[in-house]
């Protein structure tokens, strides 16, 4: 494998959360540029993935490299750029003020962060306290702060949930135009239509990897043009494996 | 370290008080209330109300200023803010001395309006300036701050960082000097009360105040009170863990 075209490489990963396995021996990468979809039932680890790549997650055993550097080293704060699931932006602050300081560790100008705030749309309700917005506002101000970092790898945990389809629509514009600045994305997701526009998908269930492809090559290995038809055969089958 | 980093971190733990008036009141009105009873408490006593109205001027600032960080950091591990930090090139130091920035600063307004009370109106007579008993007070209210920092790690809810305030602060208070003389306490318990941090805040006050001024040993009090915040805060340092299982 070489560290030059893909932007995370993951060997072998192994996590144990509250004593029992969670994952279990997770080997696969991702290209730099790409937007890559992490999908899968929920609770299938989708999330303690993320945060063992942006080296949050105490892991079991394997080898996680991003940028060619061990996730969660020094070198790679400036450059990784993570959404949590919840927001995690300050309640008590307005969208602008929590903008403005996520920004200002990473050295983005209140320009830069004011216009964070209003790439996510939320550009009307930048003066209001987070603890007032609604569910979906208060996703979009915390992928704002994320897209702050100005990072090479971007890590995000279900930007899009509660989101309207227009909205949708644009962040996935987005997360593309991105991409092709060079930006690389693990996106996970539980909307199909969202993994049809991804490059490359991750399935997991379980904690284990049941497809690493292309969107076209999943609907050609199910034998379905349907992702979710797709999806659901996948997890079966491999329910199946599982018991075999 | 970044002090640019250091000094935002601060700017935005003010606005966060900034965006919530009741607890900024709570703040600045409890101790005046508190140095108004205890002045009628001890209407015939005036020498009592200057000797213990003096005391309160430097335990009160650590009380609030432990209360306030320990739910504060609490919250910040809570909702996850804690971890997207962490994630940042943020330093662990920039974010404790931040703290510790943004609460000396709220210290020093509680401070200023408690004593302007306690002077100027409730005729409050201590031997020691009011400025340089606004300095020990701030120096408490470290204190107090980078100890609820550290306790915060041992509570994972509201409800259990609370809780510690009968543990922490409720003895250090009782042992200090304040109730009664340290001389008339059990010797065992009196080397107890020589390892709380609070004794010092007290020794320093009352005697700058009887010296009419600035002392040696004042000062070394002070001194102790700052090392005693600096371990705390290092230990708190610790608590914050980059990983989490
Ligand atoms: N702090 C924790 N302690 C113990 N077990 C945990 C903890 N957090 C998560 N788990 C368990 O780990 C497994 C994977 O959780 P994870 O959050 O990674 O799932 P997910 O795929 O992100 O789910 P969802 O789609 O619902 O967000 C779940 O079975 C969950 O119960
Ligand atoms: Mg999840």
């Amino acid at each position: 494998m070489s560290s030059k075209e893909n932007a995370i490489e993951v060997e072998g990963l192994v996590v144990h959360r509250g004593g029992r396995p969670v994952l279990g021996s997770i080997t696969f990468s991702v290209q730099r540029g790409s937007v890559t979809g992490l999908l899968g039932p929920s609770g299938s680890g989708k999330t303690t993935l993320m945060r063992s790549i942006v080296g949050v997650q105490k892991i079991r055993s394997g080898r996680i490299t991003v940028l060619g550097q061990p996730a969660g080293s020094a070198p790679l704060r400036n450059s990784v750029g993570y959404m949590t699931q919840a927001p995690s932006v300050y309640g008590d602050l307005t969208v602008r003020e929590n903008a403005r300081y996520f920004g200002s560790l990473h050295g983005a100008s209140h320009w830069a962060a004011d216009r964070a705030v209003a790439d996510v749309g939320l550009g009307e309700a930048a003066g209001q306290v987070v603890n007032t917005l609604s569910g979906g506002q208060r996703a979009r101000a915390s992928l704002a702060c994320a897209l702050l970092a100005r990072p090479s790898v971007l890590v995000l945990d279900e930007p899009t949930v509660g989101q309207d389809p227009v909205l949708r629509a644009e962040l996935w514009q987005r997360f593309h135009d991105l991409a092709d600045e060079g930006v690389t994305l693990l996106v996970s997701s539980h909307v199909m239509d969202e993994a049809a526009r991804c490059d490359r998908l991750l399935l997991i269930r379980d904690g284990s990897l049941i497809a690493d492809d292309s969107p076209e090559g999943v609907r050609r290995a199910s034998g379905t043009q349907d992702l979710d038809e797709a999806f659901l055969r996948l997890v079966v089958e491999s329910r199946g494996k599982g018991r075999a | 370290m970044s002090p640019r980093v250091t000094l935002r971190t601060a700017g935005r733990v003010l606005r966060q008080l900034r965006h919530d008036p009741r607890t900024v009141a709570l703040m600045l009105g409890v101790p005046v209330l508190l140095i108004t009873l205890l002045r009628f408490v001890f209407d015939a006593r005036p020498e009592t109300f200057d000797r213990v109205g003096l005391m309160m001027l430097g335990i009160i600032p650590f009380m609030t200023m432990f209360l306030v960080t320990s739910v504060a950091m609490l919250r910040e591990r809570t909702t996850g803010t804690l971890e997207r930090l962490l994630t940042t090139p943020m330093n662990k130091l920039d974010l404790l001395v931040g703290y510790g920035i943004a609460f000396a600063v709220a210290a020093a307004a509680q401070s200023a309006v408690t004593s302007a009370t306690a002077y100027g109106l409730l005729g409050l007579d201590t031997g020691a300036s009011p400025l340089l008993v606004g300095v020990i007070a701030i120096a408490t209210a470290i204190l107090g701050m980078a100890i609820g920092l550290l306790t915060s790690a041992f509570a994972s809810s509201e409800f259990q960082a609370v809780q510690f305030m009968p543990l922490v602060v409720m003895p250090q208070t009782m042992l200090c000097g304040l109730i009664t003389p340290r001389d008339a306490m059990a010797d065992w318990l009196r080397v107890i009360s020589d390892l709380m941090p609070l004794t010092y805040a007290v020794e320093a006050l009352t005697d700058a105040s009887e010296h009419g001024g600035a002392t040696d040993l004042m000062w070394r009090d002070v001194g102790i009170i700052l090392a005693a915040a600096l371990a705390a805060l290092c230990l708190g340092a610790l608590t914050l863990r980059r990983r989490s299982s």
